[in-house]
């Protein structure tokens, strides 16, 4: 179990983040939330200007103590599988237990072991060289496993990865990280639901929200945890039966606890819920956004229109038909049943 | 290998670099055409010149494994660590690249000589450094040792930390770290790095020359022999530096930097 506190003032960051024994934590977050930072200080990478960072109950940071990274059984997975070049697979995998005092015979064993474990044993006798991506990434997990780590902590492990090869090592780390302490940094949600039972949402240097990864995804408070859940999210005040959220009103379902006047509040919806009028409708069970169209993507058979925060799915006949281009002024429309509204 | 140009180089920048190269080659050439083949080999093996070839020979491999024990912590420290006054250190150490020789040879007899600094105390010792074999290994390990440093941190900054990171994360101590992964990371760069050291070794003439003296059989290298014979027998001169220059050539081709990185 991992309880981690920790302020670094030179990056903005205060963090106070716990992972149970055998838990696997995502740590969702936009670029420079302080991610990194969190697992440097994890690693013994970084001192903190304050904090402490346990690992199983031993202290492995605080004010008076530091233990070096070597020490501390916490073993590192980067998006790059940084394998040693200079030896063979079976060796890198094996240098972990070599590097705990095994022999040379025992360590090998090890390696084999875990080689096996994510299914390369074959390639034991290449070089990193001669390895392709997933490959590579796969004996870097093994090298990783075998080093018996008691924390495991992975940065974007796949984000290097072709998208080809990512879904069968998402099933191995699936399986071998269960039972595991880890913490996983990640920007894929496929990632967070499938490898993770709970998600940390950092923003700005700081813990925005946390919670079992599918509630979280279902039900996100924070904006970028309804961004990479892919969900529209208004943050507002509760006034008069509606979200307030700067110039707009949204009308929603309110769920458990409901809210009362003058909490904050979100209003979440997804954006295949959502219409695009060139005019503004009439009728009063939607909800009418106006927005400026930001940018056109497409989206499977769809196009996703996005005004700022906000996005829509249209098909591509609507979106030829409204003649979206960026710039253009467009009325989002949502039926109030479609948002749902709870306090943050 | 398939070669691509990008954007032409300007047609008159062929004629300065011409130059440069006829400058450094035509000197090369004129020696060449002054050697006496008729008579080379007997020159390049009179007894004098195998005597100075392999004291040259003998005292830059032991100043190069010097500058090796030396160097390589040299050139981790100041790639891996930070402390106060780094930079001044880092210049001050590479000084001997610039510094004439002979101003190398002349700090070393006031540090090394009999009445220098520690020359009292190696003096009570019944140790002697100034003009002996080891004066000479001193003098060529302090006018090399910058070239294995800087070769070797520059090899370090460019391999980065990264690898070193993950294996200290896997649990390996800095020692091993050190040993399994820095060194063969950086092997070709302290390779290319030692080379170098040995071949400036092998050229070392003023630091030697002040410092070591001139001594037939103890301090005489294969360079200052060849100063000496340039009066008194210039063929022989002519011979031997023809040796000198294709060890050099030898020692560039061995130490040539690999063109493809990984």
């Amino acid at each position: 179990m991992l309880e981690l506190r920790a302020g670094v003032d030179e990056r903005g960051v205060d963090v106070d983040l716990d992972v149970g024994a055998g838990e696997t934590v995502a740590l969702l977050g936009p670029n420079g939330a302080g991610k990194s930072t969190v697992l440097a200080v994890a690693a013994g990478l970084l001192r903190p200007d304050r904090g402490q960072v346990t690992l199983d109950g031993r202290v492995l940071t605080d004010d008076a103590g530091w233990v070096a990274p070597h020490h501390r059984h916490v073993a590192l997975l980067a998006q790059d599988p940084l394998l040693f070049p200079h030896l063979t697979v079976l060796d890198n995998v094996a240098f972990g237990p070599r590097s705990a005092g095994a022999s040379r015979s025992a360590a090998r064993d090890a390696a084999g072991h875990w080689l096996r474990e994510v299914g390369v044993v074959d390639l034991a006798d290449r070089r990193p060289s001669q390895l392709s991506g997933g490959q590579a990434q796969r004996v870097a997990v093994a090298r990783a496993l075998a080093a018996e780590p008691q924390l495991l902590l992975l940065d974007e492990p796949m984000a290097a990865l072709d998208v080809a090869v990512t879904p069968a090592l998402r099933q191995t780390l699936r399986r071998v990280l269960a039972d595991r302490t880890v913490v996983l940094v990640t920007h894929d949600v496929l990632d967070a639901l499938l490898l993770a039972d709970r998600v940390v949402v950092l923003e700005g240097g700081v813990v925005v929200e946390s919670g079992p990864s599918a509630e979280v995804l279902a039900r996100p408070r924070s904006a970028f945890a309804a961004r990479i859940a892919g969900l529209n999210m208004l943050a507002g005040t509760w006034r008069d039966g509606a979200v307030q959220a700067a110039d707009l009103v949204v009308h929603g379902l309110t769920t458990d606890p409901v809210p009362e006047e003058g909490d904050d509040v979100v209003a979440v919806f997804r954006p295949s819920a959502v219409s695009v009028f060139r005019e503004a409708p009439g009728g009063s069970p939607r909800n009418s956004l106006p927005v400026t169209v930001t940018d056109l993507e497409p989206h499977g058979d769809q196009v996703r229109v996005r005004a700022g925060d906000l996005a829509a799915e249209v098909t591509l006949l609507a979106a030829a038909e409204l003649d979206l281009t960026p710039g253009v002024r467009v009325t989002f429309s949502v039926k109030a049943n479609e948002v749902a509204v709870y306090r943050t | 290998m398939s070669h691509q140009r990008q954007v032409g180089v300007p047609r008159w920048i062929y004629a300065p670099a011409a130059v440069g190269v006829a400058l450094v080659l035509l000197p090369l050439a004129a020696m060449v055409s002054r050697v006496a083949w008729g008579d080379f080999l007997d020159l390049v093996t009179s007894e004098s010149a195998l005597t100075a070839l392999s004291l040259s020979l003998r005292t830059s491999a032991v100043s190069t494994v010097l500058c090796v024990l030396l160097g390589v912590p040299m050139a981790v420290v100041l790639a891996r660590t930070r402390f106060p006054g780094q930079g001044v250190v880092r210049s001050l150490v590479l000084l001997p690249l610039v510094l004439p020789p002979v101003v190398g040879g002349i700090a070393l007899l006031y540090t090394f000589g009999r009445r220098g600094l520690l020359g009292s105390e190696l003096d009570a010792l019944g140790i002697q450094v100034a003009f002996s074999t080891t004066a000479v290994v001193l003098a060529q390990t302090f006018v090399s040792l910058p070239f294995l440093v800087v070769s070797l941190e520059g090899a370090l900054r460019s391999a980065g930390q990264r690898y070193e990171v993950v294996a200290a994360s896997l649990g390996a101590a800095p020692t091993t770290v050190f040993r399994r992964v820095t060194l063969p990371l950086v092997l070709p760069g302290l390779v290319s790095g030692a080379v170098l050291a040995f071949a400036r070794a092998l050229g070392e003439f003023g630091a030697t020359i002040t410092f070591a003296g001139n001594l037939q059989g103890t301090t005489q290298t294969l360079p200052l022999y060849i100063y000496n014979l340039r009066v008194t027998d210039p063929d022989a001169a002519v011979a031997m530096s023809l040796v000198l220059v294709v060890v050099a050539v030898v020692v560039i081709g061995l130490a040539r930097p690999e063109r493809s990185t990984r």
